[in-house]
């Protein structure tokens, strides 16, 4: 229980050093960005009275304090409220809800992938130490030691313009002669499998090679325990026993892909500007197409918030996992 | 160097000293230089051809001449992110290893909200607002995206150094009344360069693929053509969906390949570090059986003649 309020009160301390980094940022630096946001909000058709408005939430038109536009900031963000976008005249906090979905399915079920597959693989590679597997790992690291978006390029040149076996932009058949509703209908999921389907190869393929490479490590570091050969001993068969060496090694390779998530995310976020996957990603891109530093921002918070819930979660999982974890303060 | 015996990484570091090579003296013996146009009427991109070896974009520059120019300064900028970011992390993590109680919490705390922050978002929304004269600065760049960087490295070396302060010739350099920065600097530090020069590797790879991406989205302008920036132009002239390849992949396998030659010189940091680790089927367990229990041997050991019965050379290298 310590452990765990320990561990939240981290979590707290993280998002408010978030938060606060992300109000600064935008006022301290050179370039006066919200200056620029806000004579862009001028120019835009908004009626004089949400003009006042903003002003006063940014803290721009009165002789506010520091600390009272940080008061001011702080108070509306615990309403859910973002701000307003620039470029598409609507509030950030709606933006955000039509495209996270996008984002969400696609770091989710890749993620999801990429645990499964790398954590086989690496329980098979560590127990058969010597064979022709094992020449496999240098291949995952390739993947891994090339940038998210460059393996995307890659990915969506090779299978995507010249193999042709997958559609490579948007999120769904947008063509002209596509008739597709959005919703739960057969037609529109098989569009959006289809044309995730490329993407999320993109980021299993990148983030794969850290829970294979973790994995056969902390299997060959656990195949050397008592309990492996007592296990061995007993005369189990070979696949009992490497389950029993493999449920203890798993356990490090969840702490290792909390500390990882962040660049799982930023890189889930290039990766879908390169296939115009209408996801937050993409909103990042025109965000800094069109100078949208309210969206930029907005973004900003709501992927360190999300970074930070996947990391409370791991941690639960941790904990639930592993009874040590419980007694150590 | 035994690290150099294996070939991958005697295959990365002719690799990546080629690389550097290039960045050195590219720009010099490129046949263009980068702003040159061939014809400013036409607005076609032109498919590789004997005159233009990687053809031309919608400007009609010449990108086998910004491929040869474009590496200097993101080489450049990656390499000073991993310098930057190194000396942050061995200042952070031997310090909070070292020192221990209030200290250590603090600075682990803060490496590890450094590590939960999405890092590329965060050079973002600092570098969008920047006017042009700072986003060309390399230092600048490279000590920003350093900042990003530090904390991975900051993390493992406390760790290390949480072990080694404990060694009894820590211990010992300590009751003969040895200074501590003496003991850091003589006693621990020596014993963290090889995660420091893998902390190192990684911090590189982070910070080409950051600056490469950060110019991609045309989140800074630099001062000069670099691979991100050719990027940058395909990307937003549809080059991938107009079928004009050979304008972004040439810079894209670049950045690959720079990629790959830094991790081909990790696998041999990596078996110094924990020869445990090895595999049998590279480097220096070559040829070693490992069986479950069973201390692993060599499989090809020769049959040792009766006259050389002390000759250890068989057995030396495999591990208990």
């Amino acid at each position: 229980m310590r452990t765990l309020l320990r561990r939240l009160g981290f979590y707290l301390l993280a998002g408010f050093a978030a938060v606060t980094l992300n109000f600064f940022l935008a006022r301290l630096l050179p370039g006066s960005a919200l200056q620029n946001a806000l004579a862009k909000l001028r120019g835009a058709n908004l009626d004089p009275d949400a003009i006042r408005a903003l002003e006063a939430q940014y803290g721009t038109g009165g002789d506010h304090s520091l600390l009272s536009q940080y008061l001011t900031y702080l108070s509306s963000l615990l309403h859910g409220d973002l701000g307003l976008s620039t470029s598409q005249s609507a509030p950030v906090s709606s933006i955000l809800g039509d495209t996270l979905p996008w984002t969400l399915g696609l770091v989710g079920t890749a993620t999801a992938l990429a645990f499964v597959i790398g954590t086989l693989a690496g329980i098979v590679v560590g127990w058969k130490r010597n064979g022709l597997l094992d020449g496999l790992l240098p291949a995952v690291t390739f993947f891994q030691s090339v940038p998210y978006f460059i393996l995307a390029f890659l990915v969506m040149m090779t299978l995507g313009y010249f193999g042709g076996f997958f559609p490579y932009q948007n999120g769904y058949d947008i063509g002209r002669h596509a008739h597709l509703t959005p919703g739960w209908n057969g037609p529109f999921v098989t569009s959006v499998i289809e044309h995730g389907t490329l993407p999320a190869l993109t980021v299993v393929l990148a983030s794969l090679a850290g829970w294979v490479i973790g994995m056969r490590n902390m299997m060959i570091t656990t195949m050397d325990e008592d309990y492996v050969l007592v296990a061995a001993a007993k005369g189990l068969p070979q696949w009992r026993v490497a389950a029993v060496a493999a449920r203890n090694a798993i356990l490090p390779t969840i702490s290792n892909f909390a500390l990882s998530i962040s660049l799982v995310v930023t890189g889930s976020l290039v990766t879908e500007i390169v296939f115009t996957y209408p996801g937050v990603g993409w909103q990042i891109y025109q965000a800094i197409l069109t100078g949208d530093y309210p969206l930029l921002q907005g973004i900003l918070l709501v992927v360190v918030f999300t970074v930070l819930a996947v990391n409370l979660v791991a941690d639960l999982a941790y904990v639930a996992l592993d009874p040590r974890a419980r007694k150590e303060a | 160097m035994r690290a150099l015996r294996s070939p991958k990484v005697l295959a990365g570091s002719v690799l990546l000293l080629l690389l550097l090579l290039l960045a050195v003296v590219g720009p010099l013996i490129a046949p263009h230089s980068a702003d040159w146009q061939a014809d400013r009427t036409s607005g076609l991109p032109l498919a590789p051809s004997g005159r233009f070896w990687l053809g031309t974009d919608q400007q009609q520059h010449d990108l086998f001449s910004r491929l040869l120019s474009g590496g200097r300064d993101t080489l450049l900028i990656s390499f000073l992110a991993g310098m930057f970011a190194c000396l942050l992390s061995v200042v952070v993590g031997v310090t909070a290893g070292f020192v221990g109680g209030l200290v250590d919490d603090l600075l682990s705390a803060l490496a590890n909200i450094f590590l939960a922050l999405p890092g590329l978002l965060i050079l973002m929304v600092i570098m969008k607002p920047l006017p042009p004269s700072e986003t060309s600065n390399p230092l600048l760049i490279g000590s920003v995206i350093a900042l990003t960087a530090w904390a991975w490295g900051a993390r493992v070396l406390r760790a290390q150094t949480l072990a080694l302060r404990a060694a009894d010739y820590v211990e010992a350099a300590r009751v003969i009344g040895e200074r501590t920065w003496r003991i850091i600097l003589f006693e621990v530090v020596p014993n963290l360069l090889p995660i420091l020069a893998s902390a190192f590797i990684f911090t590189v790879i982070y910070g080409i693929g950051t600056y490469t991406a950060l110019a991609w989205l045309g989140v800074i302008s630099p001062a000069s053509v670099t691979w991100g920036t050719v990027l940058n132009e395909a990307q937003s002239s549809g080059a991938a969906v107009n079928g004009y390849w050979w304008w972004y992949l040439p810079p894209a396998l670049a950045v690959a390949l720079v990629g790959i030659a830094l991790a081909l010189v990790n696998f041999g940091i990596d078996e110094v570090i924990n020869p445990r680790l090895t595999s049998a089927r590279t480097g220096r367990a070559r040829g070693v059986v490992f069986r479950l229990g069973l201390t692993p041997v060599l499989k090809t050991a020769a049959p040792e003649p009766a006259a050389a019965p002390s000759n250890p050379v068989p057995l030396k290298e495999a591990q208990p």
